[in-house]
Formats: structure tokens, sequence, C-alpha cells
């Protein structure tokens, strides 16, 4: 690992801190900004143009409509973790870019040694933030919010990591550069029914999409961030925003190559941005089109569906990896037909449970 | 009850190809201040004309009126006709059915084609016989006064707005 | 094991985004599971029918309009039908013919509100297929707004026939929106007819079985998405539609997904309707002679026509004089809300909002 400015530790560690900061605020502002004009086209509408040209100037006119709120703490509830819940949940989004590398070699700590289990275990901190706010809320609403939180992202962290150790067994190592550097094909299309699975459990670590029951606005009204307002509130939006962010980056670094691309001694970090992004519209348009999951649904399609389909995958990756030496460019297509065959036959044994229950009035 | 869900995602699929194919359609909102759509010609709007000539006073209006709004104070004049001393009506209670213009004999009342009335305090809102007075600059609308259909301008529809870049 | 549990008490009060205006459940959760559920409502009752009894027959039309406001037409209708039964009144064929027509647009319009906030609540949540379908709502309105000048609260019926003729740019704009409605209507359907999602949550949800369909005096596709063939239209013809060639669709099951297909599919019938009375409109005048201060016989007269919820009826007795002695509305929204305890119990939480708004019901009719 180069150490960037001056060969000092501290230099480079203020400095990259610096960037990882100045990084995650503006990607957020971008992304939200982002992601109100892309919902205007799906719904024949425009989007925000008012604020500044091209309402570039929204997500900050948003921001400051917020700092300017009043901050609200009910009566009764639990002073201190209220307080503390939005901290605990923004902090571990800025300490996963830690290893994000933006460019060969180039991050904070970019070749650590275990860096994609740095990042699985650091994203799974933010449960106990969000059940801290939904607790502290003294309110009904937030309680089954936040147990919703916990039963939802505790069952979709097995397929996230399995899907992720697919990728790691072709790579033979944990550490991210190396994963990039790794091999000449990008992973989405030697492991397709990874990409699929990861992508899905992503959604899901990340309140979003089709799996928003955790603060589902029509049904429990905002679920654990009903309580905050003001600054507390503008941090859980950061939040939601920044680790959506975040596991873009991830799926473009695994899945895309990260900063690979034509021309990429000089605009890697460019070939990095635009991954994410098509990662992030991807992740809008799946959002605009579909109702949501109840929780039950939800958490059959994690254990019934999607964890037997991780260790399928896991298993064929794995054989792959033990008979052949290098992995040749052809095995993509035995893949693609292993998961083409694979989705239709599991959906035929995929029975969602739920039901009424019989009640004793 | 259990589901099968035998079609593997496919459901899924068509939906997002609809919304996909919406991005290259035309957006059908207008923005406001910039772009205004032409209300018909029968609008309702949100202002009471009144034709000081033709009134007589006789209150048919404000005796049709289902909340009472109009109110009317008149005096003998010479004659056997009455001079109308106050004619109010308070525009923030009235809820513009149209129920007065039809009731006139003499068709001294219309309604107008102004929306953006609004106004910072609601006593603003009670209109005297000087502010609700026929004059060239305040358009009337054809509710209920077929003649004056002919100088109106025609409707915007969305009909016609939006068919123009439909996708087959 | 046995885990001890404990029930709790959630108000889905009266401010929560999906209730459909200012209506409160009381549930009683064990878990997520509702076992327990009491509605409470009154907080929108404006006593419309202790003003109609100071008001002329004509001067509480534009009041009738404010009871389910986005199907104003339909309450308009219900009305002038109970007062002309009640003073015998004829209404001359064109009249007929044109209050059929806003009948049937209006049933599109409403089923389409009906079917996007449904979606809305089942948590499509940044609204895509309701604004797709307020596009289509919005030709409507723009329709509406050529004939009568308003595009919520029409007060365009008359007793004894309408207000004013349509204009000449009236049918030609008519008839172009009945020719494009099919094709947006197969596009809903390719978005949420197959979808995996939708299914999942509204097959076999909230079922209204059919004996407590009728039991409850449920009406409207609440009724037909159980399985009763019921429609005014046909059991007890109004107006002229005995005329019209059309057909009832009803459900299997009574669950969401039926109340759902079968708002659909009334939607393809209505412009079924509406093709036909465009070929069979006569010419003529659209009102008769009736005089402002009118003065029905004494008696009473129930009218009721089918609007987009269900039967909306109209009970008045009259005295001789100027104003209605007693009127009385048999709104479809609180009779059908009565089933919903029954329809909810036994499922979760999600579903109880999904059910509540595959009603359909407006508070201001519930609470009038």
């Amino acid at each position: 690992m180069e150490l960037w400015p001056l060969d000092n530790y501290w230099a480079h560690f203020v400095l990259f801190a610096a960037i990882i900061i100045v990084f995650v605020l503006i990607g957020v502002m971008a992304y939200v900004y982002v992601e109100r004009r892309t919902f205007g086209p799906f719904q024949l509408r425009w989007g925000p143009n008012r604020a500044g040209p091209f309402g570039i100037l929204q997500p900050v006119a948003d921001a400051i409509k917020v700092l300017l709120k009043e901050d609200i703490v009910p009566a009764k509830a639990d002073k201190w973790v209220h307080w503390l819940a939005p901290i605990v949940v923004f902090l571990p989004i800025l300490m996963i870019f830690a290893v994000v590398p933006f460019h060969e070699g180039q991050g904070l700590v970019p070749d650590l040694n275990v860096g994609i289990l740095y990042v699985v275990a650091i994203s799974a901190l933010g449960v106990v933030g969000i059940f801290m706010a939904g607790w502290a809320s003294n309110n009904k609403y937030s309680l089954i919010s936040a147990m919703r939180v916990i039963a939802a992202m505790i069952s979709y962290e097995i397929p996230l990591v399995l899907s992720i150790i697919g990728v790691v067994l072709i790579t033979g190592s944990l550490s991210m550069n190396d994963i990039v550097a790794g091999h000449n094909i990008p992973f989405f299309l030697l492991t397709p029914l990874g990409f699929l699975i990861f992508l899905l459990s992503a959604m899901s670590e990340i309140n979003r999409g089709p799996f928003d029951l955790m603060e589902a606005d029509s049904e429990i009204v905002a679920g654990f961030h009903i309580e905050y307002s003001g600054m507390k509130f503008a941090m859980f939006y950061l939040a939601e925003y920044g680790h959506a962010l975040a596991m873009s980056a991830i799926a473009a670094i695994l899945f895309f190559r990260g900063w690979e691309g034509p021309g990429s001694e000089y605009i890697g970090v460019l070939w990095f941005l635009v991954k994410t992004l098509f990662i992030f519209v991807l992740l809008i348009w799946i959002r605009v089109t579909f109702p949501r999951l109840r929780i039950d649904q939800l958490m059959a399609f994690a254990w019934k569906f999607l964890f037997p389909l991780a260790l399928i995958n896991l298993l064929v990756v794995a054989a792959e990896v033990v008979a052949l030496e290098e992995i040749p460019w052809w095995i993509l297509f035995v893949n693609f037909a292993l998961a083409g065959v694979l989705i239709p036959l599991w959906s035929k044994f995929f029975k969602l449970g739920g039901g009424r229950v019989e009640v004793k009035v | 009850m259990k589901l099968k869900f035998e079609r593997y995602g496919k459901g899924l699929a068509k939906g997002m190809a609809l919304t996909f194919r919406h991005l290259f359609r035309q957006r059908i909102t207008t923005q406001y201040p910039e772009e205004r759509l032409t209300p018909s010609k029968r609008f309702r709007g949100y202002e009471l004309v009144w034709d000081k000539e033709r009134c007589t006073g006789c209150a048919t209006c404000a005796k049709s009126c289902p909340q009472g709004e109009i109110v009317i104070v008149t005096s003998k004049g010479e004659g056997n006709k009455y001079v109308v001393e106050k004619f109010e009506l308070d525009s923030g209670r009235c809820i513009f059915c149209g129920l007065c213009v039809e009731a006139c004999p003499y068709d001294a009342l219309f309604l107008g084609l102004d929306y953006e009335r609004a106004s910072y305090r609601r006593g603003e809102l009670v209109l005297s016989k000087e502010q609700l007075e026929r004059t060239p600059e305040k358009q009337i609308s054809a509710y209920f006064h077929p003649e004056v259909e002919a100088s109106l301008p025609r409707q915007t529809l969305l009909l016609e707005r939006a068919g123009r870049k439909r996708q087959k | 094991m046995e885990l001890k549990t404990e029930p709790f008490i959630l108000n889905m009060g009266p401010q929560h985004p999906s209730t459909h205006g200012v209506f409160r459940m009381r549930v009683t959760f064990d878990g997520e599971v509702v076992v327990d559920m009491e509605p409470v409502f009154g907080y929108l009752h404006r006593g419309i029918e202790k003003l109609a009894e100071t008001r002329t027959y004509t001067q509480f039309i534009p009041l009738t309009d404010r009871l389910f406001y986005l199907a104003s037409m339909a309450q308009n209708h219900s009305y002038v039908l109970a007062v002309e039964k009640l003073a015998a009144i004829p209404v001359p064929e064109r009249a007929e013919y044109l209050r059929v027509i806003m009948d049937e647009l209006m049933r599109i319009s409403s089923h389409l509100m009906a079917v996007g906030f449904f979606l809305n609540d089942l948590g499509c949540s940044v609204y895509t297929p309701l604004l797709y379908m307020y596009r289509e709502r919005e030709k409507i309105l723009d329709l509406f707004e050529m004939v009568c000048g308003q595009r919520l609260t029409y007060n365009y019926m008359r007793i004894g026939g309408l207000s004013q003729d349509v204009p000449p740019e009236f049918m030609p704009a008519l008839k172009r929106f009945v020719a494009e409605m099919p094709s947006f209507i197969d596009e809903y359907e390719q978005l949420l007819a197959e979808n995996e999602i939708l299914l999942a949550r509204t097959k076999g949800v909230g079922i209204l079985p059919r004996e407590l369909a009728i039991n409850a005096s449920a009406s409207g596709p609440v009724l037909r998405g159980s399985g009763v063939k019921w429609d005014i239209r046909k059991a007890d013809p109004y107006s002229v539609y005995d005329r019209f060639d059309f057909e009832m669709p009803t459900g299997e099951v009574g669950d969401n997904y039926d109340r759902y297909r079968v708002r659909i599919k009334e939607m393809r019938q209505s412009l079924r309707i509406l093709n036909q009375a465009i070929e069979q409109l006569p010419e003529g005048e659209v009102c008769a002679k009736v005089s402002h201060l009118l003065r029905p016989p004494v008696g009473e007269a129930y009218g009721r026509i089918e609007t987009p919820q269900g039967e909306l009826g109209f009970y008045l007795v009259s005295d001789n004089s100027i104003a209605p002695y007693r009127l009385h509305i048999r709104a479809p929204s609180l009779i059908n809300l009565t089933a919903l305890r029954d329809m909810v119990v036994g499922w979760k939480l999600a579903d109880a909002i999904a059910t509540f708004g595959s009603i359909d019901i407006c508070v201001a009719e519930v609470d009038r």
C-alpha cells in the first residue's frame, strides 16, 4: 500500500479521512438529486427543477430546511439512546469507505487483507442503531418497525455473505484491491446468480425498493424515524442514502471491476463513479415499479429462496475453482445456463408461508 | 393459503419494461408560472361579475344561494325601480356553484375565468359592489351564457397535449 | 416452549397516510397479527342531512357533490332521481342518455382512483401506478370541465334533466378518449396483472365470504368480488340502462385481488356502455320545465343508483313545502365498512391497511 502524500501514515490517514467524509456527504446529496430527478421521467413528470439550474441546489435546500427545524424529543423517550441512535446508524457507513479502493491501490486502507470481511461486519452494526431508535422513541409504530428491521436485516446477511464468498473463492483473496485486479471478466457475468442474490440482499439491507417495510410510509408512517425531526432526521436520511451509496460502491467493486475500463490509468476514479451510478439507477428502477412485500413474505423469500440458491451457487463455484486451475472465459456460459435453470426450478418449490391465523375471539 | 411463484419473475420483468418505456414519453406536467393551461369556456372561476346596467335589484340570486352569501340591500328609487345600495358577496364562503347565475332573470350575473385571486387577509375576500362590477378587463365565462362562448379561447385538453408522442 | 405474549392496542389514528381521510381504527395486535379491530369515525360529520331541511330541492344539489367528492356526478344523479320519483317529473331522452354518459365516465375515473390508491397502500411508495392512472383521469376531468366548468364538484344535474347541454366540442373529444382508453387499460394490466409481488400480497387476503357479504348489505365491487351477481343497473334499471348491453364482472373468492380485478373489468364494461350511448344519443332538449321552488306532493321516495362504490340511495320525505321534511342518505362506504372487522381479523398489519384500501371508501360519505 502506498502511503500517498509524504509517505507519512498520519498525513495519509487525515487526507483520506477528509476525502471520504466529503465524498460521502456530497455523494449522498448527489444521490438524492439523482433519485428525485430519475423518479420524474419514470412517472411522466420532470422532478425538481426549480432550485438552481436544473434543480441542482435542491438537496442543499433540503439540508437548509432540515437544519432550521426544531428538534423535538418525546417527553417519555429515553433521551441518551434517542440522541445516540442517529450517530450509531451513520458512522458505520463512513467506516465502510475506509477499505474501498478508488483507484489502483489508492484509498484509506484499500488492500487490507480482510477487506470484504470488514465491510460485512461493519454494515451489520447499523442494525443496532435502528433498534436503538425504535426502542427509544416510546412509540408503538417505531417498535414494530424496529422489530421488523432486526428480523429482516439479520436474515438477509446470510445470502449477502454467501454470494460474496463466490467472488472471493475465484479470486482467492479477501482484499478489495485484489478482487478488482484479480480477474479479466467482470464477476457479474461469471457468477450471475451471485450477482442477483447480492443485489436483492443489498436492497433489503438498505431498506429500499420492494423491501422497505421498515419505514413503510403507508403502514407504519415512517417507522423507526417517526419521532425524529431536524438534524437527527437528516442523519437518518443521510444514513439511508449513504448506505445505498456504500452498497452500490461495493457492488461496483465486487461485480463490475471497480475502476477498470478503457483509459483507466488516468480516469479510473471516473469509471468507478460511473459504475456506482449505474447500479444506483438500477436500484431506482426497481423501486419505482413494485409494491412492497409483507414481513413474513420477506423472511420466506430470504430463507427459502435466496439462501438455498446462494448455497448452490457457492457449491458450483467451489467445484469450478477446484476442478480448473484457471477459470476460463467459457465458464460464464455454464454459469448463465445454471442460473437460467435454477431460478425457474426453485420458484416451483418456493411456497410462501403466512395466511390467516386462527384467532380465538 | 400457499402460493406458488410459477412465473419466476416474468411478471416483474414486464412491469419494469413498462416503466422503462415511460422514460421516453412526453412529460405531461406543465411548468406553472411560465406555461399556463387555458381553462374551459364554461369554467366556474373564482369571481363573480355583476352587470350594473341590467340588474334591477330583484334579489332572486340572493334567494337562490345555498349558503346565503349574497347580501343585497336596496332602497326605493324613482318610478317603480330599485336602487341597489349594497351588493356584497363573501367570496371566501361562496362555493361557486353557479345557481345565482342560473337564477337571474335579467342575465346580469356572470362567473369569471380568473383563478389566481389569493389574498392575505380573510376580510379582503368579502367583495363589495364596486369590486364586483363588470369591467372590460374582467373575462367572463360562458357558464349558462352561451352567447359569450364564441369570444373565448379554446380549452387545452390533455388528450391533445399528450397525444403527440405516444409510443405504440 | 410457550412464548408468553401480550396483545397491544395500536391506534391507526385519524391522521394516517393511508386511512383515506380522517378515519380511526383501534387495532389490537398480537405481534403482527390483528386480533381485534374497532373502527371509530365521525370526524368529518358535517350534518348534511340536517342542512337539507333548510334548503330547497335545487339548492341542495351542490351539497350532494360533497358526499363522495371523487364521484360527484353519481351523487347528483341519485338525488335528482329520488326527487323525480317523488314529484313524478318526466325526464327528456337526451338528458337520460347524457346522464348515463356522465355516470360511466365517472365510474371509470373513480375506479382509476380506487385502484391507484389501493396500490399506493400496498406499497408503491413513489406512486408510480397512481400517477399513470391519474393521467387518464385528467383526461376525463378535462371533459367534465368542458361540460360544466368544474373538475371536482360538478353541480351538473338538475331536477328534470341537466343544467345545460354539452358543447359541440364535447362529442369528438369523448370519442377520442373512448378510442384511446382500452390501450391504456392494457398497459395497466401489463404493469400489474402478473406482478408476483402483487399476487402474493393480495391473493387470498382479506376474504369476505359470500354469506357475510349478503348479510352485511355490502354492494358494489365489494359484493361482486365475493361472487354475488347483483348490480342495480341490471336488477332494478333506472334511467335508460335497460337499453344497453353489458356484463357484470364478478370475482370468485372475495379477496383483495378479486375486488381489484372486478374494478378493472368494470372499467372495460363502462367503455362498452359509453360506445353504445354515443351511438344512440338522440337530439332534443335537456331539461324539463320545473320551477325553482318545487313543491312535491306529500309522500316519500327512495331513489338509488349504482355508484362506483355501491348502492347509493336517497330517502326523501316531503310535506309539500319547498324543502324536504327529512332526507336520509344510504351511504355505500359506511355499509361496506361494517364488514371490515371480519375481513381483517387474523391477518397482519400490512394486510389490514391493504384490505381497508380495497373497499374504496371516502370518509366524507361515511360521516356525511
